[in-house]
């Protein structure tokens, strides 16, 4: 099919400036850019849909004369869900400004602490991923789940006796 | 087999329900499952015994080809008699172990039945598919039962640490089984085992299914997982952990070694790594304590022995490894119960705290000495008939490589001295009169054993005991299959009790001396190791890598995730640009012919709808700003009209507005000027990136339909709309031939008005929009009240100086009007533009107007529904329709329709998809009314409560 040079001008303009205001950090800004993003989405697909014709009603034209009218049943559900999402966005802006005053994304705190994060400590946030050997002597008792002074004492009493680098908590029945 | 497999699953899946009822009684209903199993199985015995096989087939996945395929022959029934026996009389034993008021029976109770299941299904599958799915389930359970309630820190450890070992190598088998049935042309293991083909696929398939099979197995060097797996309870080490889940790889191995012994690298791995794991673990079983650790690397070291015997690819050889396997299974599940009884009993394992217990549990302590015989391999038990045929074997040479038949040899013998040494160990830890420790007093047993209790370990040791003493019986059973092995002697060799004076008596009885000799030498070799001891093991080795795994994953993150939402959005952009948009320059087929326009009047507002973008991006007041991006909503409407889509341009006008008038509602509590602006730079990169996007889709709109050639779908929709009774192609699109989509669509709208109400709303957001109270209304002074107190009368709590006369008079006579036209869109949509989306959008428009003529009560008056129901209602409606339509006969969605005449009206078609538009108008309406009241009512009366004060400097988040 031939295109024409309107809508293709149409698309890139829209595209252009939704993607300029997506960029900013303000998310009343960031907001009016996601709107032109689905306006010039929605002239995209309608683009795409092949030349203008009839409005697609059946009697109201032949079928050779219609516009095609799947794109148009998808733009239609297009546009009410971008009205869906722009009042959630919306509400968004509403709360940021409720709780700080502001209304601008700002940089994740989350991902600098992690960038910060040395990679010797790399684990230290899941109490399960911790090497025992990695903790200070006083805080291996709580990864180990048994007081060690329970082995220090038999270790004391038996001093010949080999010791291994394994051990069971009891199971069941009388702590020591 | 089916049936008894879906039995096990069942039975696990009731598990829970049965221990409610009837507490830890119902472990011995439990054990009956595997009991029928066992029953089964050797109800089949004679099948089995004359070489045959009992086969199941049936489809599974007709779609992937796979067919679920059980099939019991002489191995299979080996293992499955071991599998269902002990598992049997563990779930007995639970039944004691168990105390009653014990957290997590059930759970216990329901995994180890299903786990039954999973492993009698491992042994029986045929199917390489079907016993990886087994391999897996096995390795869940395990996980699942060594964790526990996930409470303890140490549990979850080890059983991450068994998950992670045992599924990568499960992975890797996976691969390995798929290359070996690509080369031999089937995924049945009978037939791969036939004909297994040859070349680099064969060998790289059987070394990733070693690898599998070792990891399941717990083989240095990925043994370490098994003692630490040794967290769970008693009754789980015993059967996972001996008997059964630790065998499926010496199963597996079993399985194809008549098929695969001779692909190169099959022997040098088996009897490599058999060899080393049987010395390292007998070595370090030496240095335990812990009598269930003791036994843990007893059995890492025995796993290894067998793993040698079945794997060497010799008939004798793999008898003698198949007996092994009984036998290993008999003596360890015993003697872990035992310390199971001894740690119920005294509540500790440490053997340097146990003095005397072979007196004060005497029954318990005959069990374990009859099983310990049997580990030790001393005559008469089935410990000492494999041992016996296996030495007798390899020392007439039984292995194509003589010098490798010396070596495993000698290997062996040295881990039968150890395997010597660890039982006296064991037996002296767990039952001696140690001098210098007063015995373990009577008053510290908490639980006497019941015979109950009892019963398992003595059962099991009676059958090590039998099993030797009938060694000639069992004969038969492990010929049939030996027979499937290279035969590499010239006399095929029998298992029995006594051959004689032969050297393997002789090494038999050097063993014992040795391991004697070892146990009563302890403390000099005890010091011996720990001077050698070397400070790295294997399960550090683990730590390390999945620490380095961490510390990757930091380094990765911390330099891709800066933090910058902006930079984020670029990179993604920016790849859109070099990837597609490099593409499309370097393949795009450009059009041959362009046109200037449909239509003139599409540059003119082409060139507005330009303007106003330009202006949006230009203009740092918010309301303005708004105001212009509406402007190419509007202009949108106008293109779409002259596309020839006037629903989208009915449903764009009508949204352009709701937009806008939600804007002002939340901006009229935002500053006027969007503050924060960016540098120059940012400014120039933010607008590189912008344009070459642009850029980038109006090309790529003009190619895509320039490429179009194919007959679009939508070419049949005018006649799919007449038959389903609709004129509108665009409605009958939306409500019938895509109502899947439009109804996923409903969904996300839903999902959206709940965010915006959650989002306001501080406390509950259930309920309508408050109506005034008549107080409330007296407030206002006599004087201001409207006349007609029943009509717009809310307007009378706005303050004066917000009311407008025009607006009230307005909304007075169109708001019925409004309503009246919003649902004739709605019913007219059918067959001319409407529907339920524009029928929706203006009845929300009502509403809009009601509330800025009358306030948050006003709004309250007009719609005083929950919008929430509205929203719900309108999906279960348009969702009814579809079952509706299903239960006339149509497909889901599918409209279906009724014809009638009737009086006054005339003829009437009756569409089922008018109800699906009907639920769209609600969605739609409920939607339009949530965010009036979030963003409107509910702001209004914080404003007016003074709950939108600035809040106090504590509770700004700090930035």
């Amino acid at each position: 099919m031939t295109p024409t040079i309107v809508l293709p001008v149409v698309i890139a303009g829209l595209y252009a400036a939704g993607v300029y205001l997506l960029l900013d950090r303000s998310l009343t800004r960031v907001l009016l850019g996601f709107l032109l993003l689905g306006n010039a989405t929605n002239v995209l697909v309608l683009s795409a849909s092949g030349p203008a014709g009839e409005a697609p009603l059946v009697g109201h034209a032949g079928s050779g004369e219609m516009s095609d009218p799947l794109p148009q049943a998808l733009i239609l559900t297009a546009i009410v869900i971008t009205f869906g999402v722009s009042a959630f966005l919306l509400a968004v802006i509403h709360r940021s400004w409720r709780l700080v005053r502001q209304e601008v994304v700002h940089t994740d705190e989350e991902d600098r602490r992690v960038a910060a994060r040395t990679p010797r400590h790399a684990d230290a946030m899941d109490p399960d991923d911790i090497d025992p050997v990695d903790l200070a002597p006083g805080d291996r008792a709580a990864v180990v789940g048994r007081p060690t002074d329970v082995e220090e004492r038999l270790a004391q009493r038996y001093p010949d006796t080999a010791s291994d680098d394994v051990g069971l908590p009891p199971t069941r029945g009388r702590t020591t | 087999m089916t049936v008894l497999l879906l039995f096990h699953f069942g039975a696990g899946l009731v598990a829970p329900l049965l221990v409610r009822w009837w507490g830890r009684q119902a472990f011995l209903a439990l054990a009956l499952v595997p009991a029928a199993g066992l029953g089964w199985a050797l109800s089949r015995l004679p099948t089995a015994l004359d070489g045959g096989e009992v086969r199941e087939r049936f489809p599974w996945v007709t779609a992937l080809e796979l067919e679920v395929v059980l099939r019991l022959d002489a191995l299979a029934l080996v293992f499955a008699a071991l599998v269902t026996g002990v598992g049997a009389l563990v779930l007995v034993y639970c039944s004691r172990y168990v105390e009653p008021g014990d957290e997590d029976t059930g759970r216990l109770a329901g995994q180890l039945t299903a786990f039954a299941g999973a492993m009698l299904g491992l042994v029986l599958a045929d199917d390489v598919f079907l016993l990886y799915v087994f391999w897996e389930l096995t390795t869940v359970f395990s996980y699942l039962l060594i964790g526990g309630s996930g409470a303890k820190v140490a549990g979850r450890r080890a059983a991450g640490q068994a998950l992670i070992l045992t599924t990568a190598g499960g992975l890797a088998m996976l691969v390995g089984l798929i290359m070996l049935a690509q080369a031999s042309g089937s995924t049945l293991l009978s037939e791969i085992v036939a004909d297994p083909g040859s070349g680099a696929m064969v060998v790289t398939g059987t070394v990733l299914v070693l690898l599998g099979a070792l990891t399941k197995s717990a083989m240095v060097p990925f043994h370490f997982w098994l003692p630490a797996a040794m967290q769970a309870p008693t009754p789980v080490s015993a059967y996972l952990h001996a008997a059964a889940m630790v065998k499926a790889g010496i199963y597996l191995v079993a399985r194809l070694a008549p098929g695969l012994a001779d692909v190169p690298g099959w022997r040098a791995v088996v009897l490599g790594v058999g060899v080393t794991t049987m010395l390292v673990g007998g070595y370090r079983a030496l240095r335990q304590h812990d009598l269930k650790l003791l036994l843990a690397f007893g059995t890492v070291s025995q796993l290894g022995f067998v793993l040698t015997l079945v794997g060497a690819g010799s008939a004798a050889v793999g008898a003698a490894g198949l007996a092994m396997v009984l036998a290993h299974g008999l003596f360890k599940s015993t003697l872990f119960l035992s310390v199971g009884v001894i740690d119920h009993a005294t509540g500790t394992r440490d053997m340097r705290e146990l003095s005397g217990m072979g007196r004060r549990l005497p029954v318990v302590t005959a069990a374990a000495v009859l099983a310990s015989a049997s580990m030790a391999g001393l005559p008469p038990f089935i410990g000492f008939v494999g041992k016996e045929a296996a030495f007798t074997a390899l020392w007439d040479g039984a292995l194509p490589d003589r010098t490798a038949a010396t070596v495993v040899l000698v290997g062996i013998v040295v881990g039968s001295v150890f395997t010597v040494a660890y039982t006296a160990r064991f037996l002296w830890g767990a039952f001696a009169r140690k001098p210098g420790l007063p015995d373990t007093a009577p008053a510290d047993l908490e639980h006497e054993p019941g015979p109950l209790f009892l019963t398992a370990p003595v059962v099991l040791a009676l059958v090590g005991l039998a099993g030797g003493l009938a060694a000639s019986s069992l004969d038969p059973l492990v010929a049939a299959y030996a027979e499937t092995l290279p035969q590499l002697l010239p006399e095929p060799e029998h298992l029995a009790l006594w051959h004689g004076l032969t050297p393997a008596l002789g090494l038999s009885a050097l063993t014992l001396a040795a391991g004697v000799a070892l146990f009563l030498a302890r403390a000099p070799v005890q010091r011996l190791q720990r001077r050698v001891a070397v400070p790295a093991s294997a399960d550090t080795g683990y730590w390390n890598v999945l620490q380095g795994l961490d510390r990757t994953a930091v380094v990765v993150t911390g330099t891709t995730q800066r933090g910058s939402l902006p930079v984020y959005l670029g990179v993604i952009l920016v790849t859109v640009l070099a990837l597609p948009g490099g593409l499309l320059l370097a393949r795009g087929s450009w059009p041959a012919e362009w046109r200037l326009w449909d239509n003139p009047l599409q540059a003119v507002t082409g060139a507005l709808v330009l303007v106003a973008a330009v202006l949006a991006v230009r203009i740092h007041q918010r309301l303005a700003a708004a105001v212009v991006v509406g402007l190419t909503g509007y202009g949108l409407a106008v293109l779409f009209v002259l596309h020839g889509a006037p629903d989208l341009a009915l449903t764009q006008v009508l949204i352009e507005t709701v937009t806008l008038v939600a804007f002002v509602l939340v901006l009229r509590k935002l500053p006027l000027e969007i503050g924060g602006h960016a540098g120059p730079r940012v400014r120039w990169s933010r607008g590189a990136v912008a344009a070459g996007v642009g850029v980038f889709m109006g090309l790529a709109s003009a190619v895509a339909l320039a490429a179009r050639e194919a007959r679009p779908v939508s070419a049949e929709y005018s006649e799919l709309a007449e038959e389903a009774h609709g004129k509108n192609i665009v409605n009958v699109t939306l409500v019938d031939i895509r109502a899947w989509d439009t109804f996923g669509e409903l969904s996300v709208v839903l999902v959206a008005a709940t965010g915006v109400a959650s989002l306001v709303f501080l406390r509950g957001r259930a309920g309508a929009v408050a109506q005034a109270e008549p107080e409330e209304r007296q407030r206002a002074p006599r004087g201001r009240r409207a006349p007609r107190r029943d009509w717009l009368a809310a307007s009378s709590t706005l303050a004066p100086r917000r009311r407008s006369l025009v607006l009230e008079v307005v909304t007075r006579l169109l708001f019925h009007a409004i309503l009246v036209l919003s649902v004739f869109l709605l019913f007219a949509g059918h067959n001319a533009p409407g529907g339920g989306f524009a029928g929706g959008l203006v009845a929300g428009l009502a509403l809009v107007l009601r509330y800025l003529a009358g306030g948050r009560y006003e709004l309250g008056a007009a719609a005083p529904v929950d919008p929430g129901v509205l929203l719900g209602l309108g999906l279960l409606l348009a969702g009814g329709t579809g079952v509706v339509g299903l239960a006339l006969g149509a497909e889901v969605l599918e409209t279906a329709y009724f014809e009638a005449t009737v009086p006054v009206l005339g003829h009437v078609t009756l569409v089922t998809a008018l109800f699906f538009d009907i639920g769209v108008y609600l969605v739609v309406v409920g939607l339009v009314l949530d965010v009036l009241r979030s963003l409107g009512a509910e702001l209004d009366r914080q404003e007016e409560e003074g709950e939108d004060e600035d809040p106090a400097e504590a509770e700004v988040i700090a930035r």
